[in-house]
């Protein structure tokens, strides 16, 4: 029976829509966020103990290849899940994420997550697609869940809007290379573009619209006008959500695109060779979000914008890995997933911390943070560091690790505009710092977060220090993952 | 005898006519109808080469497109209305509570 061994190689996504539908059952009644928040992450754990069986298989394709099974799509299954359980985490006590709605808040969060985890593995144009939206579609309803705060609905307006023009544009271009392929599939566009010669301007141009779609979905320059009006507005928990799951999975599908659909099969010591010139167009990309995110983020009042800016840098960043093609790069790229993921969750939960207690997230009102929270001061600290890639932190690592594969690829500008760009990071990161060390007056009385937060925030430090200094484990995992696998050859 | 360029020169002046629907119309509602041009102008590309090349994907490819079209246009005039409560016109110019 070939569909129910397909079906057990997704068992990780069914289980997911399984709770995604359980909560939605549920909400036929109001119910509490806890109750909510508990079977979702009750659901994600069990998907994440099917998966481990699941990630020793052989790489093999299933449903008529539309999706492929490999150490990368694990990896990737693995960290949305995690990811996704972190951001459960960070809701439950916001204070912007109270009353009514938990129910339609976790389902909407679970269809994402779905979504993230079929990009992860899409093997196919409509795969492509489909993830895409189902990542996309529910992110708008996320980012206006706030209905009462008209920031929300604007942000949800922006996003549905920028969005959805992306995701056109994209298709298009999709469809473009469906024409002069005759089939959807990776494999299939892999074959026709290193077989037969064919029309470079009308390549190129389905490239460049289908990195709309991409480009959009990671938030790098010149398709990241959505990502500061809609990180301002969108609820903070989510706001952290968008900034590490969909960006990665993003970065999952337009690194199987690229990787499996205009490669050709590797080369030696696992190079691939790109079929048309998409590195160039994806390093040009690369340094001008770096530039834009990080000159950008110099101006900003707001800590929200100015952390969607600091993401937008942080895109190019992992762009810069992208376009090298290199098993060395992809490594360096899941690494920084991790990495990312555990330091700017961890500014989100600052920033939620302070936001509960103050109702602010402008910078202006962080001053004189150190004398009511120091701890707080002291965690956001070393998270702020380790984004602007300071050792012995896990920024550093990650940083490290991509530096390292640009110049083994021997794209030395590149590598060069990275660490220009780190130096000016530096800057915003430490203006923030020091706002909080700035007396304030008139002292209020000292934060009190709730237990979950504090233990939270604890176990998000322990891990930036931890894995900046043992990182030997995850070089590991990553090393093992970072291999993506073709039907069909490579 | 009308052949596959036909069909995509429509396609491209659907896109375009979408294009310029999302950049000089003010009224949300407008800039929606642009968006869902792109999208049929992407789902008439589908079906014409599928046509054209004798296979069947492209037609699979474009039922999908309308379904999400229509899950997308459901989620964002949700949005719309949402916006309405909250500022009293769908001028998405006059939506500008978020500056940088």
């Amino acid at each position: 029976m070939a569909l129910l061994s397909d079906l057990q190689l997704l068992a990780p996504e069914l289980i997911v829509a399984g709770s995604l539908l359980l909560v939605l059952i549920l909400t036929c009644k109001p119910r509490s966020w806890n109750l909510m928040a508990g079977i979702s992450l009750a659901g994600l754990g069990i998907a994440l103990v099917a998966l481990v069986p699941l990630s020793g298989r052989a790489p093999q394709s299933a449903f008529s290849a539309m999706v492929v099974h490999d150490p990368f799509a694990s990896f990737c299954r693995a960290f949305f899940l995690v990811a996704t359980m972190l951001a459960i985490l960070l809701a439950l006590r916001s204070r912007e994420l109270q009353g009514p709605g938990a129910g339609e808040f976790f389902t909407l969060l679970l269809a994402v997550l779905l979504g993230m985890m079929l990009l992860a593995g899409a093997n196919h144009l409509l795969m492509v697609y489909l993830g895409l939206e189902l990542v996309s579609v529910p992110s708008y309803l996320l980012a206006g869940f706030l209905k009462r705060d008209r920031r929300s609905s604007e942000a949800a307006l922006k996003y549905v809007i920028y969005g959805a023009l992306s995701t056109g544009v994209m298709l298009y271009g999709l469809s473009l290379l469906y024409g002069l392929t005759g089939s959807g599939g990776f494999e299939a566009l892999r074959g026709h573009f290193s077989g037969s010669s064919f029309d470079a301007g009308l390549v190129g141009l389905a490239v460049v619209m289908a990195m709309a779609g991409f480009g959009y979905k990671i938030s790098s320059a010149p398709f990241h006008f959505w990502a500061p009006d809609v990180y301002q507005g969108a609820p903070t928990a989510f706001t952290a959500f968008l900034s590490v799951g969909p960006k990665a999975a993003g970065f999952a599908v337009l690194v199987r695109f690229f990787f499996s659909g205009l490669a050709a099969a590797p080369g030696p010591e696992g190079m691939l060779l790109p079929l048309a010139r998409w590195p160039a167009l994806i390093a040009v990309l690369a340094a001008l979000s770096m530039f834009v995110g990080n000159i950008a983020a110099l101006v900003q009042h707001n800590m929200k914008r100015l952390l969607a800016y600091s993401s937008i840098a942080h895109a190019g960043y992992m762009l810069m890995a992208v376009c090298l093609l290199t098993p060395t790069g992809l490594q360096a790229m899941l690494f920084y997933f991790v990495a990312y993921a555990i330091m700017n969750l961890g500014v989100f939960l600052v920033v939620i911390m302070i936001a509960n207690a103050t109702g602010s997230e402008e910078i202006d009102s962080y001053r004189g943070l150190w004398s009511r929270a120091p701890t707080l001061v002291a965690a956001m600290g070393l998270f702020l560091l380790s984004l602007a890639g300071i050792p012995p932190l896990v920024g550093f690592v990650g940083k490290f690790y991509l530096f390292k594969a640009a110049v083994a690829g021997e794209l030395y500008w590149l590598a060069v505009v990275a660490v220009v760009n780190s130096a000016i990071s530096l800057y915003y990161y430490v203006y923030v710092l020091r706002v909080m060390f700035i007396d304030a007056g008139a002292q209020p009385a000292p934060l009190r977060p709730p237990l979950l937060h504090s233990a939270l925030l604890a176990v998000l430090v322990i891990l930036t220090v931890a894995l900046g200094i043992f990182y030997g484990p995850l070089d590991a995992l990553t090393r093992a993952s970072a291999h993506l696998w073709v039907p069909g050859g490579g | 005898m009308i052949g596959l360029g036909h069909f995509l020169t429509v396609s491209v002046l659907l896109f375009a006519l979408g294009v310029l629907a999302i950049l000089l119309k003010r009224n949300a509602i407008g800039v929606l109808m642009g968006i869902e041009l792109i999208l049929n102008a992407a789902g008439l590309n589908f079906v014409a080469f599928s046509h054209f090349l004798g296979n069947l994907e492209g037609q699979v490819i474009t039922l999908f497109i309308i379904i999400l079209a229509a899950a997308e246009a459901a989620v964002a005039l949700a949005i719309v209305f949402s916006i309405y409560h909250g500022f009293e016109t769908v001028n998405v110019d006059q939506v500008d509570q978020l500056r940088g």
